[in-house]
């Protein structure tokens, strides 16, 4: 937390009482910092006046929080917190019903061993499958997910996005993991940036008046810098987003440590300054229980116990489930499990 | 439910520690010519972990001449030669590092994550940078054919072990001097286990003896008229006396003594980066650091969410269990220095600073000292001027960088200082005014076998570390 | 040659860029080597080394904060005044130390290019003495070396002029400021080489200049705590341990005394003696 916004806006760092990002209150919380988003001028001003980030001392000390050793306990405990997490992903070009189907049976019984793992949080798939999805997964509690806004690169015109947003919520989605313009945001156009996330998070509203919850992902990799992704994070969280999320899983360097940690941090000096919390999501390149356990280690000592639930905390992931079920196995069973008593989906 | 971490004990089992030793002279274990002993406890339990030979007079006379008839062919050897000898000595430190992390955060009572992620891997690199010196040496800067002293002796503190061990050993051994070591009373073991090492690397009978005792025995060792160079590590009080000690005569002294570090937090530092640099700067190794961060003066215009932040920080800590894997903070290293740190903290109090510590329970054996910090402090307190050798942090604030600088070098020490500042014009123009021999800037408490070490003013003379450790055991 | 009376100098200190008389306002004689009477020269007390100290420290931040080329011109203007006024250091020399004129000429011919010497180590020694490490992590890291801060030094007592100046050079060249005690026995060229300071842009109070007895002046200014290092040099063996014991209050730098040939090339131990080595480590990231 820094002086310039926490002191600014300190009546609600004394008054913190959270409200979700997804609910009614936050526009009100939202509100009380529109001067910021006044104009062009302002959110530049406000975006480059949050504090640096020395890229070394990040990364030192997300991988210290990597050491923590995780035993027995609160191993098991890890591992099915981890599992009821996962936005199971497919998001290919070669996605057929079948294969989607399939991960949807998948996400409900993942372990058609043992009826007590838990189910995933989410399957995640394109706008067009959405609705194959839903009806996979009727009754069963796990949301569906889809991305939008041109996923993966975010290259169409803001029609074409809100579009993309509007189809996938009417097929059923429950939550939209929408892409931001990274060219826009590396010219320094913030402020276009901000307005087409709340565009997206307006498409995100049903007839019924709820609406499918917004995840927005930054694609890190591409932003480059950590300051950028501090800025993006505050960026996102202003325009609305329910969730902040690091990459589509479609570039070469997807969520690490260090970067996820910096959004936690992030979400971390928002909720202190606004009281309005926001759910954080690392997707891409996490693909063990240790690498999963963490990011559990980093969510819990930089935000601790109210991130700890699948509400708030997601991996965007496909191949960690396996890990995470064969881990849980040699929990239960003392032995090491194998590739051929978990399922491929 | 919450995700509370199950104990994750580091395993006692792979460190076998005998219940006695003796002296190591000459390549031998002996008892203490008049049969003394002293116990040897582990701080976060209070066990008794062995029982060493307390060196008398005559035993530090043994081990000095077993030096110096090693000597004659020990500084004779080709420098590669020697440079094999410590290239083997650093590798059999790595094959054994987990024993001796083990065996460390036993008899010190740091925490397994510190003794095994920062202790041994910098004593064996200690020692893989020194071997490369010992056939350099003619290019080291100190002219053609530089030669070594003699015998050194070297007293080393309890708060690294054996990282202290390194910093005097390697240097000596790679220069081609023969050593008498003094290890603390309170941590005695992990040199011995250096002996052990010795006999496997084959170093030849008397190059390194290790005499175990309390204060009298280095004493007795600074003192004896056939130690050439005298090096020591630990408190300013002990290096003035060894100072005294050898004056007029021809010891060359290195001293590496006590800090009360300057850790300078402007308003535009990487704010979450800082708050890791302070906990790193005061907690690590609980506080027993020469070079700890212990003074934080903070900008006053960040003073606010800056506490905040590291308030919120220090709750996180866990104190407890040395072994544990998830340790952060272990135990005090003995009675005697909890009693000091109570009584500075008690003075803290009592001269008007503001003590907070987060909610922390300690455990009920052994000697704990919960992760403190004062607020309200001002340079007259006596907690703002005396090393406190323990987990505790005075915050002072400052205005402008003159007064930063100014409140910074006020103080006859002169370790070390952090400074916290995204701005690189102002990091260097600070950089430049502190009078300290290391400044952390944007970072805190990093080492390297490569980077020079020591301290300006009360904080010792001469360097540890890179070229310039060299010097210190040559005649140059 | 003349019945013409001559104009006899009054010798006085040099502190803080000024010529006190002794704050004692006590004199000694001083004698040629013969013994016939050659000048009243200040006899210090314990005050002046004091005020000499307060003189120094005022001086250091300003000294060691000009630029290295600058305090190498500096130095080398004081080699400028001084072969301008050769013949009387030689003369003072010769007086001083008994010793003929051509022996006494090529005394100061040496300090005079022994000034030129230190003169360029000013922005060379940080380049011998400094290193760029290469530590096993993303952090830049650089030592370099910084003047310790106020030394005080005992000047030689058997070579009046050579030594002195060898020994006030290599001290202050790289930003130090000293307090110097004169030899003894043989202060005069000393005294007169503070009129060349006080003319060649040296700062007041980086070199100040103390005659008297060493075995007075020299416990107070090793005992002194704002003073960070003392040049023994100028101590016999009884003096020097007893002044190094006496130094050990605040742990001052010490260089012990030693038999010293001053015409040998002086290397760079004395350079290099009082020199603290700052290490400075800052992240590298983006």
């Amino acid at each position: 937390m820094t002086l310039r916004y926490a002191r600014r806006y300190a009546p609600l760092v004394t008054m913190p009482i959270t409200v979700p990002a997804y609910g009614k209150e936050a526009a009100g919380r939202l509100a009380s910092m529109a001067d910021v988003t006044a104009d062009d001028g302002a959110l530049r001003r406000f975006l480059h006046g949050l504090p640096g980030v020395d890229a070394v001392g990040l990364q030192a000390r997300a991988a210290t929080l990597g050491t923590r050793s995780i035993k027995t306990t609160a191993k098991a405990y890890a591992i099915d917190l981890a599992i009821s997490m996962i936005d199971l992903t497919t998001l290919e070009g070669a996605d057929t019903p079948g294969k989607v189907r399939a991960l949807c049976a998948k996400g409900v019984s993942p372990d058609p061993t043992d009826r007590t793992a838990p189910k995933v949080a989410a399957i995640c798939v394109y706008p067009d499958m959405v609705a194959t999805a839903k009806e996979a997964l009727n009754g069963s509690g796990i949301h569906v997910a889809s991305v939008a806004t041109a996923f993966p690169a975010g290259r169409a015109a803001l029609p074409v996005k809100l579009a993309d947003t509007r189809d996938a919520v009417a097929a059923g989605a429950d939550e939209i993991d929408m892409v931001i313009d990274r060219g826009a945001f590396l010219s320094g156009r913030y402020m276009s940036v901000f307005e087409e996330i709340k565009k997206v998070k307006e498409a995100c509203a049903r007839p019924d008046g709820s609406a499918a919850h917004l995840k927005v992902i930054f694609e890190t990799g591409e932003l480059q810098t950590y300051d950028n992704v501090r800025r993006v994070s505050w960026l996102a969280m202003l325009a609305g987003a329910d969730f902040i999320k690091t990459s589509t899983g479609k570039v070469a360097v997807n969520a690490t440590p260090p970067v996820t940690l910096l959004m936690l941090e992030a979400v971390r000096d928002f909720h202190a300054a606004t009281g309005v919390q926001v759910g954080v999501k690392p997707a891409g390149g996490i693909r063990t229980t240790k690498d999963a356990i963490k990011y559990l280690v980093m969510v819990n000592e930089t935000l601790g116990e109210p991130w700890l639930t699948a509400d708030w905390f997601r991996f965007g992931a496909s191949s960690l489930l396996n890990d995470l079920l064969m881990q849980r196995q040699k929990l239960s069973t003392g032995r090491y499990s194998g590739p051929d008593y978990v399922t491929v989906d | 439910m919450t995700f509370d971490y199950a104990p994750a004990p580091e395993s006692r089992s792979v460190v076998d520690i005998a219940p006695s030793y003796g002296l190591f002279i000459d390549g031998e274990f002996a008892p203490a010519s008049d049969g003394k002993v002293f116990k040897t406890v582990s701080p976060s339990s209070e066990e008794v972990l062995s029982e060493v030979a307390q060196a008398g007079s005559d035993d530090v006379d043994r081990a000095v001449k077993a030096a110096r008839k090693a000597f004659e062919k020990w500084s004779a050897l080709p420098g590669a030669e020697r440079a094999k000898y410590l290239f083997r000595i650093a590798r059999i430190i790595q094959e054994r590092s987990r024993e001796l992390a083990v065996l460390e955060s036993l008899d010190n009572g740091k925490p397994i994550c510190e003794s095994r992620d920062a202790d041994l891997p910098l004593v064996a690199a200690h020692f893989f940078y020194y071997a490369g010196w010992a056939d350099k040496l003619d290019h080291a800067g100190y002219g053609p054919n530089p030669r070594p002293l003699g015998v050194a002796g070297q007293v080393i503190p309890w708060n690294f072990p054996l990282l202290m061990l390194a910093w005097k050993i390697a240097p000596a051994l790679a220069t081609g001097n023969t050593v008498v070591l003094k290890p603390a009373e309170t941590t005695p073991l992990s040199a011995l286990f250096f002996a052990d090492i010795c006999r496997q690397a084959g170093l030849p009978k008397g190059v390194v003896n290790i005499i175990t005792g309390d204060g009298s025995t280095g004493a007795s060792l600074v003192a004896h008229p056939d130690v050439n160079k005298v090096a020591f590590t630990g408190s300013t009080e002990v290096g003035k006396a060894i100072a005294r000690t050898v004056a007029g005569t021809d010891k060359k002294v290195t001293l590496e003594l006590g800090g009360k570090a300057a850790n300078i937090v402007f308003d535009d530092a990487p704010i979450d980066q800082a708050v890791e640099g302070i906990v790193n700067g005061i907690f690590f190794n609980q506080g027993h650091v020469c070079c700890a961060g212990s003074r934080l003066l903070v900008q006053e215009s960040v003073q606010d969410e800056l506490l905040d932040a590291l308030k919120r920080r220090m709750a996180t800590l866990r104190v407890g269990d040395p072994l544990d894997k998830n340790t952060d903070i272990g135990a005090i290293n003995s009675a005697e220095q909890l009693a000091r740190i109570t009584a500075l903290v008690e003075a803290g109090e009592a001269e008007g600073a503001e003590r907070w510590a987060p909610a922390c329970e300690l455990p009920s054996a052994g000697y704990w000292f919960a992760p403190t910090l004062f607020t309200g402090v001002t340079q007259a307190h006596r907690i703002a001027r005396e090393e406190i050798f323990g987990p505790v942090l005075s915050v002072l604030t400052f205005r402008t960088p003159e007064e930063a600088v100014e409140k910074a070098n006020n103080t006859p020490y002169g370790l070390s200082a952090g400074i916290w500042t995204e701005k690189g014009s102002r990091m260097l123009w600070m950089a430049n005014k502190l009078r300290a021999g290391v400044i952390w800037s944007n970072t805190f408490n990093k080492f390297d076998p490569a980077s020079p070490f020591g301290g300006y003013k009360e904080s010792g003379s001469g360097r540890e570390g890179g070229r310039h450790g060299l010097e210190a055991y040559l005649n140059v | 040659m003349s019945d013409r009376l001559s104009v006899l100098k009054t010798y006085k200190l040099y502190v803080g860029g000024k010529f006190p008389r002794s704050e004692s306002g006590r004199v000694y004689e001083v004698t040629d080597a013969k013994g016939n009477w050659l000048a009243n020269a200040p006899l210090s007390s314990r005050k002046d080394a004091r005020d000499a100290v307060v003189a120094a420290r005022k001086a250091f931040g300003g000294w060691s904060g000009a630029t290295a080329y600058n305090r190498g011109q500096v130095l080398y203007r004081v080699a400028e005044m001084l072969e301008g006024r050769r013949d009387q250091f030689v003369s003072e020399v010769a007086d001083a130390e008994g010793l003929s004129k051509s022996k006494a000429a090529a005394q100061v011919d040496a300090a005079i290019d022994r000034w030129v010497w230190y003169a360029g180590w000013s922005d060379k020694v940080a380049q011998i003495a400094g290193s760029a490490n290469p530590v096993a992590g993303p952090y830049f890291n650089l030592s370099a070396p910084e003047p310790t801060g106020v030394v005080a030094v005992l000047a030689p007592q058997e070579s009046s002029f050579l030594g002195l100046v060898s020994v006030i050079a290599p001290a202050v060249v790289t930003g130090n400021t000293a307090v110097v005690v004169t030899s003894e026995g043989a202060p005069l060229p000393a005294l007169s080489l503070a009129e060349v300071l006080a003319t060649s842009d040296v700062p007041g109070g980086v070199v100040n200049i103390l005659s008297g007895r060493t075995a007075e002046l020299a416990p107070p200014l090793a005992a002194h705590q704002d003073v960070n290092a003392i040049d023994l040099a100028g101590a016999d063996a009884e003096l020097a341990k007893s002044l190094e014991t006496a130094a050990a209050d605040n742990l001052k730098r010490v260089l012990r005394p030693g038999r010293v040939d001053w015409t040998a090339d002086p290397g760079t131990d004395r350079l290099l003696a009082f020199l603290e080595t700052k290490t400075v480590w800052h992240p590298m990231g983006v």
